[in-house]
């Protein structure tokens, strides 16, 4: 075909005109349905956390549908915008530019591991969209502009360490997963053994591909520990609970873990070599609570195949109904408004009872509970009702210092 | 006393893994020069294959012992005539091809089995020396290396299978003259080493945590000792296991774990640095 000038200048102004006017046709369609608030989700649903990260969405997609359910928010409707994040760093960066540039969300859930949570708090503090990071974690993010609504080691380790104690004695082996996570709760284990009049005999770290456990396991029989506190992190680790076992030592000296049974260990290891374990989180499946088991009822429900629904499901689902919270409260989505009313000591009775925003320091005050393994399925055996993120309220101040944009590391 | 019993039962344990890990891979490695980076897949696949049948109903023992190299064997054998028999004497390419095999197993058994821990119960149970306490399974697993060892030793030397399959490594144009069929030989030897890895997954699988990722743990270490054990199949994969095996449990003991790695992959390069030829290109040559 042969293209004269003439035809080809009326061609390029014709296609140009239609460019120019196509935003304004898609936006106005856009505004026709109801212009609903959005909300981004970054979880990790495939690769190594992808475990972690599935209930996690079920959790959000379940809140929100509750919340549309109920008539939406300011009489609009919720939308969720997620991405897969394929437990890959630098896909969180990208979709958090994306989430804050391009689809321009109202608020974003996400974020799993420490390292993707500091990949993306920047961006969003940069482009000021509020950020809910639902995760347990080490403690001591300090910025305005997040809240972090899952445990800290002052929640729980404070708790383990102590009824582990009480239970088996005062000598401790620490064994830990060699980064920072296994390095920083290792740090915290010592502290409240110490603060309990306990000794702590030796501390090993592993790097996170060593399989082999027997050395050890025979170190820590010369040793003569009451007690063994486990960060062990990942599936090369479970083999220690294996080798454990076939050693003949199960029974002979208590495991307490802050890691063990986050994911699916109880139910994926053998009775034998999983029973008696203690750990201590912020929500359990097994809780009895009416609350707790709708809860569960709901997820399974809608996902028959769904993961264990651990402190990171329900964590995610109080941090959602939090910022509806907050909203409703507000009368708007505007940023700063939201902030301040979620400042002003919200509270939301969640599947693990009743949570709590702190002002100082945009962690949640909530209830811990302790469990221990029996027969593939954790037995709940205490609750501590209102902990507090004390480690985090040690060095951080927001009601002072309402610029701080930091992750502070906790000097024990 | 009866420290140092127990700790020579974790070095004899840390031996007899590395052996069983690797011999497989000296026989695909070794024999064939494939360098076949989806080795710790094959691993990973015996462990499944365990764990799979163990849990419907089959026997733990049959499961390991039977089903677990049965099952690798054959795929190595699919394996072998789609893809690598394009490969000998391409030796990047093969690195490439099972390079991105790795990940194609991987993916895989992660979509029929989710990403999440698999496990059997550890068979036999522990004893007592003195106030210490080992298992039962350690001694098992020495037990297997050297029946292993010994049922590598008699079908490479005494049979005739043993026989045309080290002619054909050493001089395939010339062992194709007399008569041999290089390419079925080099099928053979390949499933071969793969039922041996398959074995070897089985094996570990009770003392391990298995996840479609666990090949990754295993893969540095088993290339790690074939490397360093040299051209002689059983010599040098034997030595280098005793070497490494010895090295990472002693140094973890009187150190730290993180040491105790730190101090094998250190002894592996002062090892090739003076051996460029591994252990039996010096002291075991001709060997088996």
């Amino acid at each position: 075909m042969t293209l004269s000038r003439r035809r080809f200048l009326q061609r390029s102004a014709l296609a140009t005109s239609t460019l120019i006017a196509a935003p304004a046709v898609f936006r106005s369609g856009a505004l026709a349905a109801e212009n609903p608030i959005t909300v981004g989700s970054l979880h990790d649903q495939s690769g190594p956390i992808g475990t972690s990260g599935t209930p996690m969405v079920y959790a959000l997609q379940l809140a929100v549908d509750e919340i549309n359910a109920g008539g939406g928010l300011l009489g609009r409707p919720l939308k969720v915008i997620h991405y897969d994040t394929q437990s890959n760093i630098q896909l969180y960066s990208q979709y958090a530019q994306q989430l804050a540039v391009k689809d321009k969300v109202d608020v974003v859930h996400g974020g799993i591991t420490s390292a993707s949570r500091e990949a993306i708090r920047p961006t969003f503090d940069r482009f000021k969209v509020l950020y809910f990071y639902n995760t347990l974690y080490e403690g001591g993010v300090c910025d305005r502009n997040t809240f972090c609504t899952g445990t800290t080691p002052a929640q729980t380790v404070e708790k383990l360490v102590p009824s582990a104690m009480k239970k088996a004695g005062k000598k401790a082996y620490i064994i830990a997963a060699d980064y920072n996570y296994g390095q920083i709760t290792a740090k915290w284990m010592t502290k409240y053994c110490k603060d309990n009049g306990g000794e702590i005999l030796s501390t090993d770290f592993f790097p996170l591909d060593v399989t082999n456990f027997g050395s050890t396991i025979s170190k820590i029989q010369a040793a003569k520990p009451d007690l063994i506190l486990s960060a062990l992190v990942g599936g090369n680790h479970t083999a220690f609970y294996r080798q454990w076992t076939a050693a003949g030592m199960k029974g002979k000296i208590p495991i307490a873990s802050t890691t063990f049974g986050l994911v699916n260990e109880p139910s994926t290891l053998d009775a034998a070599e999983s029973d008696a374990i203690i750990g201590a989180y912020g929500y359990f499946e097994e809780l009895t609570t009416p609350a707790s088991k709708s809860f569960v009822e709901k997820i399974k429900k809608a996902h028959p195949d769904s993961p264990y629904i651990s402190e990171l499901a329900s964590c995610t689902y109080e941090g959602v109904m939090l910022w509806a919270e907050g909203v409703k409260k507000a009368g708007s989505i505007d940023r700063m408004k939201v902030i301040e009313a979620l400042e002003s000591g919200l509270v939301f009775d969640g599947p693990s009872g009743k949570v709590s925003l702190d002002k100082q320091t945009h962690h949640t005050v909530r209830n811990a509970f302790l469990a221990e393994v029996k027969d593939r399925k954790w037995s709940v055996l205490e609750t501590y009702t209102d902990a507090k993120p004390a480690d985090t309220a040690s060095v951080c101040d927001l009601v002072k210092n309402p610029n701080d944009v930091k992750q502070y590391i906790i000097n024990l | 006393m009866a420290i140092y019993v127990i700790l020579a039962l974790d070095v004899l344990n840390g031996i007899s893994s590395l052996f069983l890990l690797c011999l497989g891979l000296a026989i695909i490695f070794g024999m064939m020069k494939i360098i076949n980076l989806a080795h710790g897949e094959f691993i990973m696949l015996g462990a499944y294959a365990t764990v799979i049948s163990a849990n419907a109903g089959v026997n733990i023992w049959i499961a390991m012992l039977i089903v677990a190299p049965l099952f690798v064997g054959i795929v190595g054998l699919v394996i072998e005539r789609c893809l690598i028999r394009f490969l000998y004497g391409r030796l990047v390419d093969s690195m490439l091809a099972t390079w991105g095999l790795s990940l194609l197993i991987i993916g895989i058994i992660t979509t029929i089995y989710g990403n999440t821990q698999q496990g059997v119960p550890t068979p036999l149970g522990g004893f007592s020396i003195g106030s210490y306490q080992s298992s039962y399974y350690t001694l098992f697993l020495a037990l297997m290396a050297a029946v292993m060892m010994a049922i590598i030793y008699g079908v490479m030397r005494y049979t005739r299978f043993g026989l045309v399959a080290r002619a054909t490594m050493q001089n395939p144009a010339m062992a194709a003259t007399l008569g041999v069929n290089p390419a079925r030989v080099y099928m053979s030897t390949f499933a071969l080493g793969a039922a041996v890895t398959g074995l070897a997954g089985g094996l570990l699988a009770p003392v391990s945590g298995i996840t479609p990722v666990m090949g990754g743990a295993y893969v540095a270490k088993a290339f790690m000792t074939v490397v360093g054990g040299g051209a002689a199949i059983l010599s040098g994969t034997l030595s280098a296991a005793s070497l490494f095996g010895s090295v990472n449990q002693i140094g973890a003991y009187f150190t730290t774990p993180v040491y105790g790695e730190v101090i094998v992959f250190t002894t592996a390069i002062v090892l090739i640095r003076l051996l460029p030829q591994g252990i039996s290109g010096r002291f075991f040559k001709g060997n088996l």
